[in-house]
């Protein structure tokens, strides 16, 4: 079989096709997109250019909503900032401009250092038991093996805020609620079932004459898991790291009933930020915005792994 | 390298027998080919010897050890499998030297590099040792998967149906060079094929194999003209063996009980006469041998001849035996 195509191929788009699939798919991915470059123009814009009616797509760029979102302000007597010294720095200068003063940090770093622990943590608590889980499920006879998987498959069919107070009261009892450990370990139970189910499949896939081979060559089946199994895996691995960390990354509703203050985590804290007079909407675009990095960050690193097709390149079926 | 030796070996997966009370031998330095159709329990037990199932009964031993519960990894045996054979994210040379590095040996990296090359120009893909294992044709896959055996020296080497997915020109070369090779290290060897042309060219001795049995052992020459009943029969000889009621042909010296009649090539004999009592129904031109496809009365057979034959569709011959095979009505030989 080759993947070459011919000029002549009937199968061949042409060039009119492939011009008007381009243009959709260009499309496509512009509307996409509007949502996001929204976010990013405002976490720029002041505030009351944010609200303006109708928007403003040309505005003069300011580091504002960067500022009220890193900061505390407390608002004092112009004569009171004339008598201060030359500001300390462009949020200094900024801040002063609207009659106020930095009073200290915001907890938007505490609150982002919270997510980054529990949904990295939990990414990797979920991937690390899904892969054992699911090459036990793919490679052994294990009892009851069909209702097991359901039983793992059942604990994402209903929705969080059904046992959101179960969930509440046990975290109590057990000194869980509001503590970072708590977290991963909720987020973890609801990825792992996704993990062990994506993962399964990547592994049925690879065949177990691969482990057979290594077991004989001298390997002892842990060897053989980690020498064979988990180079060709590292697709599958890498594709099940990216769902469980989106979840986790993005998950609200948990978050906001069971976080809220040492380990509460940036979906339920960016919607408090609050300026003066109404919500700050710069500082939360720029929440948002920052938000976003890390996730846009581990997709990218991860890309290749996604999209290298290596795995089934020497089986001759 | 060592004996190897089955005793009342069975296994059963749910239902299905696999392997029915198999015994045999395999001698130090031999080449033993089980030959049987696709789920006779050939590739079972291959796999029970090197510990990839467990028997339900019978005893395995490998150079006079009872491995009954020892791992695959200790019992010291190389296994070629039929597909899947290499691993897709080493280069060639990490999978030669893949076993060489376990943790059960730990050799030196001098001395793996050594044997590795060594066993690659062997199998002949030492110009190749840098590639994935992945840009490798088929014949050359195979070859690395049987350089993969080779690099050790286990008691007993299990190949199961190596050459099966390669072309037939690829298949002849590379049965040449692995009886070659079996010959050099004086290996003994356990290789399972449905292919008879493979069983008779490489084997010391074949195994039959029908149903998890084993119905006859012996060298190529005695399963060949010596078969132990019709199945055997049956497995060798190009083209199949012709089955005849008893009394159908002139020429033989049935023994009492006989019921049917086993006739290859070389016990038939033909000459043109008319009216005589068969008549040529086909000619298949091979190029180097015709395929006659004669008709007796209402039964069919099919016999080699010399290209030179002078014969042609529609004539009459005289069809005579001479020396047949003989069966009960069982199946089993009679002599």
């Amino acid at each position: 079989m080759s993947s070459a195509t011919s000029a002549h191929s009937v199968v061949e788009p042409s060039a009119t096709t492939k011009r008007i699939a381009g243009i959709i798919v260009v499309l496509y991915a512009v509307i996409t997109m509007v949502p996001l470059a929204w976010i990013f123009m405002t976490s720029f814009k002041s505030p009351p250019d944010s609200i303006s009616y109708p928007p403003k797509v040309v505005f003069t760029p300011t580091l504002e909503g960067y500022c009220n979102l890193f900061t505390t302000r407390t608002r004092q007597t112009p004569e009171y900032i004339q008598s201060l010294g030359p500001p300390q720095s462009i949020c200094d200068e900024i801040t002063r401009s609207r009659n106020m003063v930095i009073a200290g940090p915001s907890n938007y770093w505490p609150r982002f250092t919270n997510s980054m622990v529990i949904a990295f943590g939990s990414t990797f608590l979920a991937v690390f038991l899904g892969t054992l889980a699911a090459y036990g499920f793919s490679r052994f006879r294990v009892p009851l093996a069909d209702d097991l998987m359901f039983f793992i498959l059942s604990t994402r069919m209903m929705p969080p805020i059904a046992v959101a107070i179960p969930i509440y009261l046990m975290y109590r009892e057990l000194g869980l609620s509001d503590t970072a450990l708590g977290m991963i370990l909720l987020y973890t139970a609801v990825n792992v079932s996704l993990a062990v189910w994506l993962l399964k499949g990547f592994i049925d896939e690879i065949p177990r004459e691969y482990e057979e081979a290594a077991m004989i060559d001298g390997y002892t089946r842990l060897q053989a898991f980690r020498k064979v199994v988990l180079p060709q895996a590292t697709t599958g691995i890498a594709a099940t790291a990216i769902f469980c960390l989106i979840f986790a990354w993005n998950e609200y509703a948990f978050a906001v009933l069971l976080t809220s203050g040492s380990a509460q985590t940036s979906p339920p804290f960016i919607p408090t930020i609050i300026g003066e007079g109404g919500m700050d909407w710069p500082a939360v675009a720029a929440g948002t915005t920052i938000f976003l990095v890390p996730i846009l960050v581990f997709t990218i690193l991860l890309r290749k792994q996604l999209l290298r097709g290596i795995t089934f390149g020497a089986v001759r079926k | 390298m060592a004996e190897v030796t089955l005793a009342g070996i069975s296994k059963t997966f749910g239902q299905t027998g696999a392997v029915d009370n198999v015994s045999l031998t395999i001698r130090d330095g031999e080449f033993v080919v089980l030959l049987g159709p696709t789920g006779a329990g050939k590739t079972t037990t291959l796999r029970l010897i090197a510990g990839l199932e467990a028997p339900d009964a019978g005893r395995i031993t490998i150079a006079g050890r009872d491995v009954a519960g020892a791992a695959p990894a200790t019992r010291d045996v190389a296994f070629v499998f039929q597909q899947y054979s290499l691993y897709p994210h080493l280069t060639v040379y990490e999978n030669l030297a893949f076993p060489l590095r376990s943790p059960a040996r730990r050799l030196h990296d001098a001395e793996i590099d050594a044997r590795v090359r060594e066993v690659a120009k062997m199998v002949r893909i030492d110009h190749k040792l840098q590639n994935r294992s992945t840009r490798l044709s088929g014949g050359e896959m195979q070859r690395v998967a049987i350089g993969r055996a080779l690099v050790r020296k286990p008691a007993i080497y299990l190949m199961d149906e190596p050459l099966s997915s390669l072309d037939a020109k690829l298949r002849a070369e590379l049965r040449l060079e692995l009886k070659r090779i079996q010959n050099e290290l004086g290996a003994t060897l356990l290789y399972v094929t449905h292919d008879q042309v493979e069983a008779m060219t490489m084997a010391d001795r074949i195994g039959i194999l029908a149903e998890g049995k084993l119905v006859q052992i012996g060298s190529p020459r005695e399963i060949y003209s010596n078969p132990a009943n019709l199945h055997v029969a049956a497995r060798l000889g190009q083209p199949h063996i012709n089955l005849l009621p008893q009394g159908l042909l002139p020429g033989c010296n049935a023994p009492a009980g006989t019921k049917t009649i086993g006739a290859r090539t070389e016990h038939l004999e033909i000459s043109a006469s008319t009216p005589g009592n068969a008549e040529i129904d086909w000619i298949e031109h091979l190029g180097d041998q015709n395929h006659l496809h004669i008709k007796v009365g209402e039964h069919k057979l099919v016999t080699l001849a010399d290209p030179y034959l002078a014969i042609q569709r529609g004539d009459r011959i005289d069809l005579k035996l001479r020396n047949p095979l003989y069966f009960d009505a069982g199946g089993q030989r009679l002599t």
